[in-house]
């Protein structure tokens, strides 16, 4: 069986991260496992928790009154879901659910506050990885506001 | 007086078949009445479309360049021509002028790891393409398809990737803006694809067609994943009459779309890509 | 080269005769409607005799000469586009039968035209648009036709208007080569005359059938004289050194926005460019519905419809419209084309509404870089 620290060192998200760093997070670490159609969180939740996403799919939904649910985003293997973990008031924006099972490691976002706080430059590596993923996001969002497949009738 | 033969002239040619294939966006499969031999086409190229009475349209051919079953043309129902076309039945008489444009670079591109883009209704000039690859498969390395289209009922083709995927080894993701809970795909644009496909970017190529906006941050993604820039090739689109260089409607910059494209190497059109209204 | 000849005022009416009984739709300018235009000519009679114009920037008026000059004037509202590359013509009908249509191709005609009267910046329009029509991949089989019998009698300017700028295109005022005969009306106190050089073996073949002496070298040297005269005199100027880059480095120049204050998006300098080729195509049916057809007109790069992409509009300002025509005449043709869609003919700023002239602003335009100041046109005139 694989250590938390490696898997972890093997995602995407801390690559090349340092080792010293590595130890740090994994101090906040451990394993979740979500079934297809289980919520991961939900809109307004507390935001404790930092998902590392190994394998599968996760939905980020709204649901309107009187509407089917609409999904927004999906996130799957080699991403990461969920930032407001590190933005106050720390709580959810969206509902997360399952698409098909789902593996990840979750950090919990208590800890890694406090080590982030503690240790700046650990705080600057986890937010200099974090902001290209809400930067690309809000891009993509934009895209999507855009409607570009929409015929102009 | 001599009959000249006039490129602005439509040839009859018969709807042997039509398939639904989205809710707006159907596919016309064309036959020549006259002579038995259909046109042969690269792909990427494109014809007009005459609907008697109503006028004529730029359509891409989307079906296989082998293929002597007929020209295959998928249209989206947009306008007026479009609507007309949509309506006809089996049998009925369409007027074509073709096949005309500048194709995708496949035999240039023969030894690298390959990079499909599509948007929308964009897959369709891809999808010669794609059978193109397939026809050589070991001509090339890698081979990845990325669609975004708006909703999952908006996808076309569906019913083709599984053998994409499975017969050829193609990765094929798929990916919609928006999506309800039926959908267990994709949501995102299409370059979030991007990182869940493997390719070498130094012996890449990328085939991008879609909406104008999709193609500017496709390019912009690839190019930040090490993808040369004249390896890049995409469509592009402007408001087109003669097909053949004289009503000059097509202009971008210098190139004439109809002729000097529809496929350009990104380096060819760059200097004006982003200039508004140009 | 052959020795030219010399004419007189009747020896033209010769030509114009021969001209018609060999077949030709002999074409020339005419007064009509207060200006000079490019009709059927009959006989040396229908020439604007004794008329010359007045031109600038957003104006045109005919005025009487003291002399009985036959060609002194310049370019009118008219080109020779009009003839090669007809303004509306059918391509085709189309008959319903059911679900199917027969399409019926228009019968090509052949009207053989000898154009009397075509300038130098005239000849160069015509063998600009010769490239857009014939030497592409396709071939406009209409321009073809209209051009292949074409005979063409220049005349070499004796004057300048004042929005002529030839000598910074190169395209003129004395015209060398794409004539069958080039006339230089010559007029003293006792004599009018006309020098015919022969520019083909067609001119030649013509020119040894009507009553003709062979030209002095004074004759000729009169005539070169003559055009050095006009070029020397030359009001307006268009510094076209390195123009395609500058314009492309400018094309978000502030000047366009201010032309776009004054331009009205008429077209009026589309229809009066002898190269401006644009075209669009118009469907049309009878009110049973059984008969179609399809029209093909010229179009501007300024109307509404133009740039239609998916229910909007791709140039929807009256700034992008007209940077697209300056900028597809002056830089984006010269890589289309291999030369500059301009010949300096002065028609874009005479017959502008509101005047708009481009050799006034391509200098603001490119003011940042590239092109030198002290070339561009002063106000002297």
């Amino acid at each position: 069986m694989r250590s938390l620290e490696s898997i972890l060192a093997k995602h995407p998200f801390f690559e090349n991260l340092n080792e010293e760093h590595m130890a740090l997070i994994t101090g906040c670490a451990s394993n979740a496992r979500f079934n297809s159609g289980e919520f991961i969180y939900r809109h307004d939740e507390e935001a404790n928790s930092f998902f590392i996403i190994r394998e599968g799919k996760v939905a980020l939904e709204i649901c309107p009154p009187g509407k089917s649910p609409v999904i927004v985003q999906t996130v799957s293997d080699g991403e990461v879901l969920g930032w407001a973990w590190i933005v106050p008031p720390f709580h959810w924006q969206f509902d997360a659910q399952a698409v098909e099972l789902t593996r990840a490691i979750v950090l919990d976002g208590k800890c890694l506050r406090n080590k982030c706080s503690q240790d700046p430059g650990l705080g600057y590596e986890i937010l200099s990885r974090l902001l290209p993923v809400i930067g690309k996001s809000m891009e993509a969002t934009r895209m999507q506001l855009l409607d570009i497949y929409r015929i102009n009738k | 007086m001599e009959q000249t033969q006039d490129a602005m002239v439509p040839k009859a040619y018969r709807v042997q078949n039509l398939i639904e294939e989205s809710h707006d966006t159907f596919s016309m499969v064309l036959v020549p009445k006259a002579q038995g031999v259909v046109e042969s086409f690269k792909p990427g190229q494109f014809n007009m479309l005459y609907a008697f009475g109503v006028g004529e349209v730029p359509i891409s051919i989307s079906g296989a360049g082998s293929d002597k079953m007929g020209l295959v043309h998928t249209i989206r129902e947009v306008g007026f021509v479009t609507r007309a076309l949509h309506q006809l039945k089996k049998d009925s008489t369409v007027g074509l002028r073709g096949p005309f444009g500048r194709a995708w670079p496949i035999e240039t591109a023969k030894g690298s790891d390959i990079i499909i883009m599509a948007g929308g209704i964009g897959l369709a000039p891809l999808r010669p393409a794609i059978y193109a690859l397939m026809e050589q498969r070991d001509q090339f390395g890698e081979i990845a398809v990325l669609y975004g289209a708006r909703t999952p009922k908006d996808l076309l083709f569906a019913n083709e990737f599984k053998d994409w995927r499975g017969k050829y080894g193609i990765q094929v993701k798929i990916t919609v803006d928006t999506a309800d809970r039926d959908w267990k795909g994709n949501v995102g644009v299409v370059t979030s694809c991007l990182p869940r496909v493997s390719f070498d970017p130094d012996h890449a190529m990328a085939m991008i067609c879609g909406p104008e906006i999709m193609m500017r941050y496709s390019i912009l993604e690839l190019k930040q994943l090490g993808v040369a820039e004249n390896q890049i090739y995409l469509t592009m689109e402007r408001n087109m009459k003669c097909a053949i260089g004289f009503c000059g409607h097509c202009q971008f910059g210098p190139s004439f779309i109809c002729k000097d494209g529809p496929v350009f190497s990104y380096p060819e059109i760059r200097r004006f890509f982003t200039v508004r209204e140009i | 080269m052959e020795i030219p000849g010399l004419i007189d005022r009747e020896g033209l009416n010769q030509l114009i005769n021969t001209l018609n009984e060999l077949g030709y739709q002999v074409i020339g300018p005419s007064v009509k409607d207060e200006a000079i235009v490019y009709e059927t000519l009959k006989s040396v009679n229908d020439l604007p005799e004794g008329w010359t114009d007045e031109q600038e920037g957003g104006f045109y008026r005919l005025k009487k000469r003291k002399d009985k000059a036959l060609f002194g004037y310049v370019v009118g509202p008219h080109s020779w586009k009009k003839f090669l590359h007809p303004p509306e013509r059918r391509l085709w009908k189309a008959e319903l039968d059911g679900i199917d249509f027969k399409v019926f191709p228009e019968k090509l005609e052949n009207p053989k035209y000898a154009f009397i009267g075509v300038r130098s910046c005239e000849l160069h329009a015509i063998s600009i648009q010769d490239k857009v029509f014939l030497n592409s991949d396709h071939t406009d089989p209409v321009y073809q036709t209209n051009r292949k019998d074409a005979f063409l009698v220049a005349v070499q300017c004796g004057q300048s208007a004042a929005t002529c700028f030839c000598t910074s295109m190169n395209t003129g005022p004395r015209s060398d080569k794409g004539f069958d005969l080039a006339l230089t009306e010559i007029i003293e106190d006792e004599r009018h005359y006309f020098v015919v050089e022969v520019g083909s073996e067609k001119g030649s073949n013509v020119l040894k059938k009507i009553a003709h002496t062979q030209c002095t070298s004074e004759d000729e040297q009169k005539a070169i004289k003559q055009s050095e005269k006009v070029a020397s005199t030359m009001q307006r100027n268009l510094d076209t050194n390195n123009i395609k880059d500058a314009l492309y480095k400018n094309i978000e120049s502030p000047q366009w926005e201010k032309i776009a204050e004054r331009c009205l998006s008429c077209a009026n300098c589309t229809m009066v460019c002898p190269t401006c080729f644009c075209s669009t195509v118009e469907d049309v049916t009878d009110i049973t519905g059984n008969h179609a057809e399809r029209w093909q007109k010229w179009d501007s790069c300024f109307t509404m419809d133009f740039t239609n992409l998916h229910g909007g509009k791709v140039r929807a300002s009256t700034k992008s419209q007209y940077r697209q025509w300056l900028t597809h005449k002056l830089a984006s043709w010269q890589e289309q084309f291999d030369s500059s869609g301009c010949v300096g003919c002065g028609r874009c700023i005479t017959w502008c509404p509101v005047g708009i002239d481009l050799t006034e602003e391509v200098p603001k335009i490119c003011s940042d870089n590239v092109l030198d100041d002290s070339t561009s046109k002063t106000d002297e005139a």
